[in-house]
């Protein structure tokens, strides 16, 4: 006789029934808690977070996140140097999308400045592209930890394939795969290199594959579905009171993007959409990530057909306002010509003058809204510069979204999350 | 909806408590008179103004002079698009505001961050520990008489306060702070 074994279906309760459900075994046992110590350096961390668990059996009471072991105190070194020399700090923040940091950080001054409307078209083309593609770069960084966290091996081994080519992209443009420190104040280092545009459209053709296969291999999955369906469940309320931003925000359905509505550089011009999620638990989060990736292909294929100048800038467009106040003045001129001498002295000696006065601009970085809030009493040093840091702030939300989950799901959720230690303890 | 409407709203409601906003590069800023108010002042920014974003809270070290910190918060209505920046004076012998933790939960750990950097105390904050620096760390770093890193200092057990390997040296310039003639290398006195 064979014996049939029988199917059962795996039931997914919904978050509240889950709680309930937790704590009602809670009551049952013995009183005896206990505390575990994750971090400072787990693989599920990312870096170096810490998280002090208490624990009932494997159900988590009490989680208490411990940050600050990356504290370099970016602030306070900010404050004594120019705004020029702080660039290749912001490379450090997020240093999974260093190139957005960058644009970020030169956003924030110009709008101090007052001259972030007279950036020239092909900068701003420039920035974009280089803004999406470190989004993609996070993004795909994010995912592949993520998964592989999860199980999902391959996975990892696919997104680092891609983001290998971003690196490339952006050795070719700046000079450096990590640091990249691109952007200037008032422009970029220099103009795109020959060719750089038709690699970036090659990558961009290797990559929308690479997603497909990256899709097929979790979307739909069904260990994937399960461990992250209805974990993690942050409500509208709840991303918008803890001041969640970038997809953790959008995951629970909040409908907001900075460049959607604040739009800065170029984005008026593009087209595309803000993806949102409906329920706010892991599996959101995780398809938000992944729709945002599409949509940065769409961006960067329409300002590759957009770019002012054209892929090889024959025109000869600017890249850098004329302002020899603002900009480094080109070194031939400066070896010939007095006032560009002095012009490259005081800027590298006493560094651009920006009027008193405070700003705050915030970006829309992969992990959420980077913002510089800039207080100047003039001169060419920031009195204060405080970094708004997403990762930092994502985080605080877990002191309430961890009690009443398993052990086993912490992975999960801080996987979902997508913070960076860099920039959260700057 | 232009961000000065909400400005002008706060200022009807409060009076001279509030100060006539102030524009500077497309954003609204109000002074709050006295700190503390400012749980009042959120609460109607977030219940009738619609202010329901926190985004960021900063505080500045006004180093010799008095009251020696500002407290800026930045709210956002994500409903409406409006921003707002509300700043507060503090002085230096109280140091001490209340929490707006009762009105936006993110809040907590912005107030951490500002405790442990300016030293600046969150009245009814319910865990008002240091969050980036450890527990028993003596000093507030972020507070201007704190010495950066390779800066001698008369402060006792900060780490790293030996000169930089050329500080005062004849090639290397000072930004910020004196004027363009006194940070010439060549002018300033390698002994001094």
């Amino acid at each position: 006789m064979i014996l049939m074994a029988t199917i059962q279906d795996i039931e997914i309760p919904d978050s509240a029934a889950r709680s309930a459900q937790a704590a009602d075994e809670l009551q049952d046992a013995v009183d005896e808690k206990m505390v575990l110590n994750m971090g400072p350096s787990h693989p599920a961390t990312h870096g170096v977070l810490r998280i002090l668990l208490e624990l009932d059996g494997e159900v988590i009471t009490k989680a208490d996140p411990d940050v600050g072991y990356l504290h370099r105190g970016d602030e306070k070194i900010a404050e004594n140097m120019t705004y020029t020399q702080f660039i290749p700090y912001t490379d450090r923040l997020d240093y999974l999308a260093p190139l957005a940091n960058n644009v970020a950080y030169a956003l924030a001054v110009e709008k101090a400045l007052g001259i972030e409307k007279n950036l020239p078209p092909r900068c701003q083309y420039i920035r974009v592209m280089v803004a999406e593609l470190a989004r993609i770069s996070a993004h795909l960084l994010g995912l592949g930890a993520f998964a592989m966290d999860v199980g999902a091996v391959t996975v990892f081994l696919l997104t680092f394939t891609e983001r290998e080519k971003i690196y490339n992209l952006a050795e070719a443009i700046s000079g450096a795969r990590f640091t990249t420190s691109y952007t200037r104040i008032g422009g970029v280092m220099h103009d795109t290199p020959p060719d750089w545009c038709a690699n970036v459209e090659k990558f961009l053709e290797e990559f929308s594959g690479a997603l497909k296969e990256v899709e097929t291999l979790l979307t739909r999955n069904r260990i994937w579905v399960d461990r992250l369906r209805d974990l993690g469940v942050i409500s509208k309320q709840m991303a918008i009171d803890y001041g969640l931003s970038g997809p953790n925000l959008r995951g629970s359905g909040v409908e907001w993007d900075l460049r959607k509505n604040q739009p800065y550089l170029c984005y008026p011009d593009l087209q595309f959409d803000i993806p949102i999620g409906s329920t706010g638990d892991c599996y959101d989060r995780y398809l938000v990530r992944m729709e945002e990736m599409r949509q940065s292909v769409r961006i960067l294929g329409q300002c590759l057909k957009k770019i002012p100048g054209g892929w090889h800038n024959e025109a000869k467009e600017p890249v850098n306002v004329p302002d020899g106040k603002v900009v480094l003045p080109p070194k031939q001129n400066v070896m010939t010509k007095m006032e560009e001498l002095i012009h490259q002295f005081m800027l590298v000696t006493e560094g651009m003058n920006v009027p008193p006065g405070e700003v705050y601009f915030g970006h829309e970085n992969p992990k959420g809204e980077l913002g510089f809030y800039i207080c100047s009493k003039g001169g060419g040093v920031p009195y204060r510069l405080k970094i708004r840091s997403p990762s930092f702030i994502n985080l605080s939300i877990l002191g309430e979204l961890m009690p009443g989950c398993m052990i086993s799901d912490v992975p999960v959720i801080l996987g979902s999350i997508d913070f960076v230690m860099g920039e959260s303890d700057r | 909806m232009n961000s000065l409407e909400p400005a002008r709203k706060l200022k009807e409601k409060f009076g001279d408590l509030i100060s006539e906003p102030v524009e500077f590069r497309g954003e609204i800023t109000v002074k709050l008179a006295d700190a503390e108010r400012i749980v009042d002042i959120c609460t109607f920014a977030k219940n009738d103004l619609d202010f329901n974003y926190l985004v960021d809270i900063s505080s500045i070290d006004n180093y010799g002079d008095d009251p020696r910190w500002t407290v800026v918060y930045e709210l956002r209505g994500l409903g409406n698009g409006c921003e707002l920046r509300i700043k507060t004076d503090v002085s230096e012998e109280k140091s001490e505001l209340p929490s707006v933790i009762g009105v936006w939960k993110t809040a907590n750990w912005h107030e951490r961050e500002i405790y442990d950097m300016m030293g600046i105390r969150f009245r009814s904050h319910p865990d008002l520990r240091r969050i980036l620096m450890w527990e028993g760390y003596p000093y507030f770093p972020l507070r201007k008489d704190f010495p950066l890193a390779g800066k001698p200092t008369d402060l006792p057990g900060v780490a790293f306060a030996k000169p930089a390997p050329l500080e005062g040296g004849p090639f290397v310039t000072v930004a910020g702070g004196k004027s363009a003639t006194a940070r010439e290398p060549r002018i300033r006195n390698p002994e001094e």
